[in-house]
């Protein structure tokens, strides 16, 4: 009981930070909220298929910049769809840099489109680092803790 | 998505059950959004393309009460299915988006949707999504308010019998009814205007014909010189209000301004041409008959019937060329409707009054009949019979008229058998859906109406329709949600326009009932008349020939079997 108390409390305290640092928003929260005994492990399941579709997305983009002459329309739509596939589980640091790579985009600002990947890239790398340890942690503590999730 | 059985929806209560077709690229949202409807009760089909979301929806089986899309998506923009879901189907639809731009969500509500999300959507907003389907529904039903009660009105002062006005008829198919002026009439508009809440609701839905009609009038009017009430004047369609037609020109308009995009301007002289069949395609379906399912699907929660539907409106459609043979309605009291005590199922079954539907090549509606708009009714209306139920040839005129509103909530499936006085074995002519099809209406010799007197329960009652290619008589059950029996039975009854055509009833029609003693030797319980029923043989099928000067043409609408009979006649 206690290890699993131990757990939970970790559990809070990475979901915490994840939320605090602006990994994470409240879609998360929802997220958690939707999981439940027909969907045991909806975050995991949500959070697998929202990594590989951004990941597929996110190397299109690679490739869009690559292009020359780079074709901002089409760099703009791939955006718009990583922007709300990363609503979709709340990844709050990837859609506000995406914002601004539209921006840029738009602009026709090359530069500003590189630099505003770039973040996007390393967002999107801590933030499945982070969300792997979390769902793992997770699995662990197991369904006591959804018990004690709604409690909270 | 198969047919809903009435008891898979029998324990849910409205919103729940609800049938959403939700559209989206994100596979992400995909899930997400399934979940959340899911958690909602709702009924959930999910689609990542476009093009196999207006291909579920114009299948047959599917059927939806509303529809959620994202705006941008790879096959198909978001707001063009929008304006298809709209021009095909009409049903509501509620655009997604992550971009919360005013003039995209300007774009979205000028294309027609019903509602805007932006996305991170919240469950809290889709709990809320049956609000726009039930608003359109009271829309529809405030429409047709207006036009009966202006009708009944009318007919008062005019104190005609006439009850071309009564119907959203075309004129010209009521000039066959003229002659059949029945006292009847008149007594059930008496009635009618008595109970104003009875008064017969309809609704008007944008057929092949009166699509043709409308696209005829702007052209005679010019595209550029259009407007609704000019529209509006030429298509002559009583019934049809300016409002109707306004929305449906924005509709029209913003359709072949985007065709006129593709085409790049080239095939302008087609465009219509074009834009017609890609209307009739759109509502009836490409090919298959089953496709006509989804012009009728309008008022899902209105009660359905499926094959009724489906049926209903192959009766008229334009491809009729599929179809040989349109089988006449016959609406048919749900077996299970007869245990309650005392309570007798109605069941009238067309005898005589319509042509019989012979095999014949049958060509596109719009050349030769006048279209009737359809018919729905609201579910929580009693039904009055009426409207311009003109008897047919009925030697006795002073027998009360059968069918009366009742005040309560009665059931209402009806089915009428009505002998026009003459032959006999005029029958509907229903073609024999399957060797095991249930029993049919059934045409008595000496009467004129069985009636049994169901509930409106609709679990133990169901209006069946007996209509060519039904699979079986569990689809034509009422849709649960119905709470009252309303059977959107509504079919497109076009006549050929002959004016010896005076046995024909453009529309459902209900009988005095002649003999009602009949009815009372047979029995006054519903299980008993309808075992009765039952035993009257009923996979014969019977030539209907109506009239013998006209030739039987091959579809009628009907009126749907909602009426409220008269106790007394029971007793």
């Amino acid at each position: 009981m206690e290890n699993a108390s131990g757990l939970q409390r970790q559990l809070a305290r990475m979901k915490k930070d994840l939320f605090d640092q602006g990994y994470l928003d409240e879609q998360f929260d929802q997220l958690e909220e939707l999981q439940d005994e027909s969907s045991p492990n909806f975050v995991e399941e949500v959070v697998t298929l929202f990594f590989r579709d951004s990941s597929r997305l996110m190397a299109n983009i690679d490739d869009a910049l690559q292009q020359c002459p780079r074709d901002f329309h089409r760099l703009d739509n791939f955006l718009h769809r990583l922007k709300g596939s990363a609503s979709s589980i709340g990844a709050a640091k990837m859609k506000n840099e995406c914002t601004s790579f539209r921006e840029f985009c738009s602009e026709g600002n090359l530069d500003g489109c590189l630099r505003s990947f770039q973040k996007v890239k390393n967002d999107h790398t801590i933030l499945r680092q982070k969300l792997e340890n979390y769902l793992q942690l997770l699995r662990q503590v197991g369904p006591v803790d959804k018990a004690s999730r709604s409690g909270s | 998505m198969g047919n809903p059985l009435p008891s898979s929806r029998a324990a849910e209560a409205f919103p729940a059950g609800l049938r959403v077709l939700i559209v989206d690229d994100d596979p992400t949202w995909l899930k997400i959004l399934e979940k959340m409807l899911r958690k909602c009760s709702y009924q959930v089909t999910t689609c990542s393309l476009a093009t196999d979301a207006l291909h579920i929806l114009r299948e047959r089986k599917a059927r939806f009460d509303i529809v959620i899309s994202d705006v941008n998506m790879p096959d198909m923009d978001g707001f063009k299915l929008l304006e298809h879901v709209g021009l095909e189907m009409d049903l509501p639809v509620i655009m997604m988006s992550i971009d919360g731009e005013t003039s995209r969500v300007m774009k979205g509500v000028q294309h027609g949707a019903c509602d805007y999300l932006l996305k991170p959507v919240r469950m809290k907003e889709l709990r809320n999504i049956w609000q726009h389907v039930y608003r359109k529904k009271m829309q529809e039903l405030k429409e047709v308010e207006t036009h009966s009660i202006d009708e009944v009105i009318n007919i008062l002062r005019n104190g005609s019998e006439d009850i071309e006005d009564r119907h959203l008829i075309d004129e010209t198919e009521m000039s066959s009814m003229r002659k059949r002026k029945d006292v009847d009439n008149k007594e059930f508009v008496d009635q009618e205007l008595n109970d104003p809440s009875t008064v017969k609701k309809a609704r008007v839905v944008w057929s092949v014909d009166l699509h043709q009609k409308f696209v005829n009038a702007v052209d005679q009017i010019g595209f550029d010189k259009v407007g609704p009430k000019k529209i509006l004047d030429l298509m002559s369609v009583p019934g049809l209000t300016r409002e109707n037609v306004a929305s449906h020109l924005q509709k029209y308009r913003l359709y072949l301004s985007r065709l006129q995009k593709q085409n790049g301007g080239t095939c302008g002289g087609n465009m219509q041409s074009d834009h017609i069949n890609k209307t009739i395609k759109g509502k009836f379906g490409l090919k298959s008959s089953t496709n006509v399912q989804q012009d009728w699907e309008l008022t899902k929660y209105a009660c359905t019937t499926e094959n009724f539907q489906t049926h209903g409106i192959v009766a008229n459609a334009a491809h009729v060329s599929e179809m040989n043979r349109v089988a006449p309605a016959q609406v048919i009291a749900s077996k299970k409707a007869l245990v309650n005590d005392a309570q007798l199922g109605l069941f009238l079954s067309f005898k005589g009054m319509l042509p019989s539907i012979r095999e014949k090549a049958c060509k596109p509606l719009h050349d030769e009949r006048p279209v009737m708009q359809l018919m729905q009714y609201p579910e929580q209306e009693n039904y009055s019979v009426l409207e311009g139920y003109s008897c047919l040839a009925n030697p006795d005129r002073d027998h009360e008229p059968c069918f009366d509103h009742f005040p309560s909530s009665q059931p209402l499936i009806t089915s009428a058998t009505c002998t026009n006085g003459k032959d006999m074995k005029d029958l509907y002519e229903m073609k024999p859906l399957q060797p095991a099809m249930p029993p049919m209406a059934c045409t008595i010799d000496s009467v004129s109406i069985q009636v049994k007197h169901g509930l409106v329960n609709l679990q133990d009652t169901g209006a069946i329709c007996k209509l060519e290619g039904s699979p079986s008589i569990e689809d034509c059950y009422l849709d649960e949600t119905c709470n009252q029996g309303c059977f959107p039975l509504t079919y497109e009854v076009s006549l050929k326009s002959k004016s010896d055509s005076d046995s024909m009833l453009e529309d459902l029609h209900l009988y005095s009932v002649q003999k009602l003693s009949y009815l009372e030797n047979v029995s006054c319980t519903g299980t008993e008349i309808y075992q009765y029923i039952d035993s009257v043989p009923i996979t014969e099928v019977q030539r209907i020939n109506l009239c013998e000067d006209s030739e039987p043409s091959g579809e009628y609408l009907y009126d749907p079997v909602d009426y409220s009979i008269d106790e007394y006649l029971f007793s």
